[in-house]
């Protein structure tokens, strides 16, 4: 088993095409080094420089909003399903 | 260029109405990878504001696991301004050039300023503009609207005098 992960359509770029991988870690962190290890440049789309997400970014372990669970340090496990999508806002 | 059927506009001006004067937004989805805006998907403005638009980070999740298992993908994202022009602001650029926000998609502003404090009063003039926003570069499109009875002919068999 391992984690399923949603890739959005720009960043497929990154992942051959494919709309799902798969990655392993206990944390959300982890699982990105994961992921750019066979996806290079992955990483640098979802983490800023400092370190921390990327604001325009949504990532959901399962069902939930990773702000709201500790961000990249969120806890995932073999079986969990991580989507990852650009956040849609703006304004006048 | 944004080719959009007549009744796939007249919904985004209508939901910008309705919504009047906080914002109003939403998508057109259409078959992955295509240009065709087909499907409107009014969203709620999570921040229910004149100045701000947010999709629900929940409805965001709802709404992309739909497209996916439809196998479409936004091909528009429509917001409205209520007090200002059909332009992306800074904020909108922000966002549009965000590193999973799609360079492809069409993002449709609508201005609904003109209105008076009752909207969707017959001669109340609506601005429909788009826009391909790509590493915070703004360019305007085109917006051909296709009236619904002839769309998906191809343009060749249809001449207009």
């Amino acid at each position: 088993m391992a984690i399923e992960v949603r890739i959005p359509t720009i960043l497929r770029t990154h992942t051959g095409g494919n709309k799902t991988v798969e990655g392993s870690g206990d944390t959300l962190a982890a699982l990105i080094d994961d992921l750019d290890s066979k996806h290079s440049g992955l990483k640098n789309r979802l983490v800023t420089e400092e370190g921390k997400l990327h604001r325009f970014v949504n990532v959901y372990v399962n069902d939930e909003d990773v702000r709201f669970t500790g961000a990249l340090d969120t806890q995932v496990k073999d079986g969990d399903s991580v989507t990852i999508l650009p956040a849609v806002a703006g304004g006048c | 260029m944004l080719r959009i059927a007549r009744a796939t506009y007249d919904a985004i001006v209508a939901h910008a109405r309705e919504d009047h004067p906080d914002e109003a937004c939403g998508v057109v989805a259409g078959p992955e990878g295509t240009n065709r805006p087909e499907r409107v998907v009014p969203m709620l403005n999570a921040a229910r504001s004149p100045t701000f638009y947010e999709f629900d980070t929940a409805d965001l999740l709802r709404l992309y696991r739909d497209l996916d298992d439809r196998d479409e993908w936004a091909v528009v994202v429509y917001h409205s301004h209520t007090a200002t022009e059909a332009y992306p602001s800074r904020t909108d650029i922000g966002y549009a050039s965000g590193p999973a926000a799609d360079p492809r998609t069409h993002y449709v502003l609508v201005s609904t300023r003109h209105h008076g404090p009752r909207t969707g009063l017959a001669d109340d003039e609506v601005e429909f503009r788009s826009y391909r926003i790509v590493d915070g570069e703004v360019s305007e499109e085109e917006v051909e609207i296709v009236e619904t009875h002839l769309f998906g002919h191809s343009p060749t068999t249809v001449v207009y005098d």
